[in-house]
């Protein structure tokens, strides 16, 4: 199975990779717009600033051929910042546009709760959620966010809470997204890499 | 359902091999880091913090080198400092698979370099290290493993490094460090409660129940200790039941 990881210079990419050829994966990584095009399976990992990761791929000329790739069904897995990019605009970088393939717009989370949201946190699945499949329930996953999505989405699978209720997995048929990282979520995380794998066969 | 307090081990290092001692001083040889770092990730650590505590120019490549080996070995979070003095060295951090980088010394001699790091690679990669020494009343910031003074109180620095963007706080009572008489309380709990984001305890750790007072009593969001792990003190998973079946919310690996 070959996955194409979006690397657009900032970010989680090399963990990321590891985790997946632990997995037996074939990863490639490119910063190239006709790659992403002809990928078979998308991965755009992502951490620190939105704004950064808005940019670079709109530098890369990146935008549009990923936008391409997902409406023609390509499997997409966003991580932490990927998942915020899927959506119209963040309040991390309001003066750019999101991907804007889902409603509502990333927020800052409440300051009544220490910000970042770091460490280990539960998530609660709303339906049945098929990247948790295999992953037993009340398992902790690895959250470094202090920006996250609204929870009231169809594609949201899964919450988390931190101050407010928040998206932590969402779920199309082919567009899937995580807040934590699942490359650092110790065996939880590697089967819910694993479970998006298969799902993108 | 609410965030898990975290146990970390750290590994402190002459850049190749994990060294020990008390205050800083007195080095000893405690281990293979990467060895250290398997075990640890098997026993359900909730991050690992690396440290080069040499920081010597000649050490840095050995020590880019161990990052590199460690964090093949893990499947959770890495920490990594120790001499990190520019947007350079924290990008050699980083590009050898550390997830956040740890700053000490070098931001009390340039604040900005916090700034710099935050604007880089987000607020959550930056870890402002703190070593306190009570004074009266209050807590002073040190620098150069604890032995030299600075102009600045602990809590005033710590409210400063969040302002410039640092997300996590690793806080070590100079006082404790060494001793395993249990953490600082009262400095870790005025700190904690005193600024916006996380604060890992450090300094001190030798019983469970010194964990389950800093979580309660100091308010610590994460907890850190070395030799009581490196020396099989005290096991991580008997620690985290401990901590559990006291009503403290933890991760048990599965």
């Amino acid at each position: 199975m070959i996955v194409t990881l979006i690397d657009y210079g900032a970010g989680n990419v090399t963990s990321v990779a590891g985790a997946l050829r632990r997995l037996g994966a074939d990863v490639h990584t490119t910063d190239q717009p006709e790659e992403l095009t002809t990928a078979t399976c998308l991965i755009l990992p992502g951490v620190g600033h939105c704004a950064a990761l808005l940019r670079s791929l709109d530098a890369h000329g990146l935008r549009q051929p990923l936008l391409t790739a997902i409406s023609r069904g390509t499997p997409f897995l966003g991580i932490c910042l990927g998942l915020q990019a899927l959506y119209k605009s963040s309040a991390e970088a309001p003066e750019l546009t999101g991907l804007g393939l889902l409603h509502g717009n990333v927020d800052l989370l409440p300051q009544t709760v220490k910000l970042p949201h770091m460490g280990w946190n539960q998530v609660r699945p709303l339906r049945d959620c098929r990247l948790l499949r295999n992953i037993p329930c009340g398992a902790y996953f690895y959250f470094a966010h202090s920006y996250a999505a609204p929870a009231g989405s169809p594609a949201t699978a899964a919450t988390c809470e931190h101050g407010h209720e928040f998206t932590a997995i969402l779920e199309t048929e082919r567009i899937f997204g995580v807040q934590f990282h699942p490359e650092k979520s110790g065996a939880p995380g590697t089967t819910l890499l694993d479970n998006f794998l298969r799902l993108a066969v | 359902m609410s965030l898990a307090h975290r146990i970390i081990p750290c590994l402190d290092t002459d850049g190749s091999r994990v060294v020990k001692g008390v205050h800083f001083e007195g080095l000893r040889d405690a281990g293979d880091p990467v060895e250290l770092a398997a075990r640890y990730n098997a026993e359900g650590a909730d991050e690992l913090v690396v440290l080069d505590i040499a920081a010597a120019r000649d050490s840095r490549p050995t020590f880019l080198e161990t990052i590199r080996r460690v964090a093949e070995q893990l499947n959770i979070p890495l920490s990594a400092g120790g001499g990190i003095r520019s947007l350079d060295d924290a990008r050699s951090v980083v590009r050898a698979g550390a997830d956040k980088v740890t700053v000490n010394t070098a931001a009390i001699e340039r604040p900005e370099l916090i700034s710099e790091l935050s604007r880089e690679f987000g607020a959550q990669a930056v870890v402002l290290a703190i070593d306190a020494k009570r004074e009266n009343e209050s807590w002073q910031v040190r620098v150069r493993g604890g032995r030299v003074a600075t102009p600045w109180n602990a809590l005033d620095w710590a409210q400063r490094g969040v302002e410039l963007g640092a997300g996590e706080i690793l806080l070590t009572s100079v006082d404790r460090d060494g001793t395993q008489s249990g953490f600082d309380l009262a400095l870790t709990a005025a700190i904690s409660r005193g600024i916006t984001v996380p604060v890992i305890a450090s300094g001190g750790a030798k019983l469970p129940q010194h964990f389950l007072e800093v979580f309660i009593e100091g308010a610590a969001d994460a907890a850190l200790a070395a030799s009581i792990f490196h020396d099989q003190v005290q096991s991580i998973r008997a620690l985290k039941s401990y901590l559990q079946s006291n009503g403290v919310e933890v991760r048990l690996p599965c």
